[in-house]
């Protein structure tokens, strides 16, 4: 097993391998045991300043990687679009080497350009952390959703996972499909027609409309929320219609064969993608989600900076 | 390749040297009320879980509370050390507030291990005294004022050598070995 991460940066999943992957899950099981102490801090990253960049609206990301910084003992400084110098049209360069000219060590950046933190990782020095780039990649999401799979099921290799709801805008899906492929799970997505990108099974997911079917195959269910902020167009007819035919509730969930895992990233649309039943039900894990996801993005910041130069 | 080291604790001597270490442990602790042990991983574990053990046969005590402490996340030096490190479970399902605590280390070197410990342990409340064992005391070697307690085997090295504690649990035998080159 790999001591140290392949990459200077976390742009992807698609940029990690399956050894990356385990030493980062390796990593936050003991955070995890660090985060449930009396005292919930370690002074690792004490001589390290941390920029969180948020370009693009965020509560639980931003608070989560605040939090796992906090934990490691870094210096953190916060920005978000809406109050800085970027509404007076400066670009995104100038605004992270300025910040960077401040002797930041690391970056943690939300954008809604798909490949700015790649665009950034040729230009800066600092380590990047992609929080989320528009529809493409939101990595710590997915490898936090695979370790709390993981905890649950145990090794993914050979599990079924389903991802359902709106893929085609989501970045989670498609940092998930990755972690879960790369860790040897089948996965399968399941929308409607216009939700599911075109071409998607060339990435060796399978893709179905039918909620029941998908749930009887799966092991675990992860649903994503339906993104209204980003379809400039209607790709349902309505959210009441969405719910009635991919909506996931607990008669459905009861009328299966097996006990299928539930999990959504949040922000939960109560009603429309899950019920309210559901998403407070046993069968979900959403809150360890949360929980995981600090431990996680500890994981990944400190290997990070244990990377030597 | 590194070159074969020369056996400095037979296992007769180690297993003496372990009870030992265990009279003089009762001798200031008697029973071991508001006593626990910690083993820092991976070397101290293996000392603490033996030490434990042996306490437990002599005072006829089944249960003597003991922990596993991890140090990596405290480390001073884990931004610029040779090799990366990696991480080991903690498991301290207790605090040790008010308690008095035996530091369990298998090799006592330059003390920046015990130092990071103690950091670590202060996350667990404030002892009332805390003491360290260490199975090897290399006593020409110290980069900080910490001095172990009780001793197993004081051994005086260059710094370029290298002292190895093997556990019959792990390597098939107990013994102590030291290696002219790390």
């Amino acid at each position: 097993m790999a001591k140290e991460l392949s990459t200077k940066h976390v742009l992807g999943i698609k940029y990690l391998n399956e050894s990356d992957i385990n030493l980062i899950f390796q990593t936050a099981e003991q955070f995890k045991e660090v985060i449930n102490r009396p005292i919930k801090k370690v002074p690792s990253l004490r001589d390290v300043t941390v920029a969180n960049l948020f370009f693009e609206n965020s509560t639980r990301t931003r608070i989560s990687f605040e939090l796992a910084e906090k934990r490691l003992s870094a210096d953190t400084v916060n920005f978000s679009a809406a109050s800085s110098s970027v509404k007076k049209g400066e670009t995104l360069l100038d605004t992270v080497n300025n910040i960077l000219s401040m002797k930041v060590d690391m970056v943690v950046m939300r954008h809604p350009a798909p490949g700015a933190h790649h665009f950034l990782a040729q230009h800066i020095e600092a380590n990047i952390v992609n929080a989320g780039d528009g529809t493409h990649e939101h990595p710590t999401q997915a490898l936090l959703d695979a370790f709390s799979m993981r905890e649950k099921i145990g090794d993914l290799r050979g599990k079924n996972i389903a991802i359902f709801g709106d893929i085609v805008h989501s970045r989670v899906a498609l940092s998930n499909i990755f972690c879960l492929q790369k860790l040897g799970a089948n996965v399968k997505v399941c929308g409607p027609p216009t939700l599911i990108p075109q071409h998607i099974e060339k990435l060796g997911v399978g893709v179905s409309h039918n909620v029941r079917d998908t749930l009887e195959w799966c092991d675990v269910a992860n649903v994503l929320r339906i993104q209204l902020e980003r379809q400039d167009i209607k790709f349902i007819p309505s959210l009441r219609e969405y719910s009635r035919y991919y909506g996931i509730n607990k008669k459905l969930l009861d009328s299966l064969d097996s006990e299928v895992l539930v999990m959504h990233p949040g922000p939960i649309n109560r009603g429309v993608e899950i019920t309210s039943d559901v998403a407070d039900s046993d069968q979900s894990i959403i809150l360890e989600q949360v929980e995981n996801g600090v431990a996680v993005r500890m994981a990944v910041l400190y290997l990070l900076a244990a990377k030597r130069k | 390749m590194m070159k074969k080291g020369r056996v400095i604790l037979t296992k007769e001597r180690f297993q003496l040297t372990i009870d030992r270490l265990c009279r003089q442990l009762i001798e200031q602790y008697d029973d071991f009320s508001d006593t626990c042990l910690v083993g820092i991983q991976t070397g101290g574990v293996s000392l603490s879980e033996r030490l434990q053990q042996r306490l437990s046969q002599m005072l006829d005590m089944p249960h003597i509370t003991s922990g596993k402490l991890d140090i990596t996340f405290y480390r001073d030096d884990f931004r610029t050390a040779s090799k990366p490190l990696s991480a080991y479970p903690t498991e301290m399902d207790f605090l040790v507030e008010d308690k008095n605590v035996i530091l369990v280390d298998d090799v006592l070197y330059t003390g920046r291990t015990v130092q990071a410990a103690l950091t670590a342990l202060n996350h667990y409340g404030r002892p009332r005294r805390v003491d360290l064992v260490s199975m090897v005391d290399r006593r020409f070697n110290r980069e900080l004022p910490i001095q172990s307690n009780y001793i197993g085997l004081a051994v005086d090295a260059l710094d370029k050598a290298y002292v190895s504690v093997e556990w019959k649990e792990k390597q098939g035998e107990d013994k102590i070995l030291i290696f002219e080159n790390k």
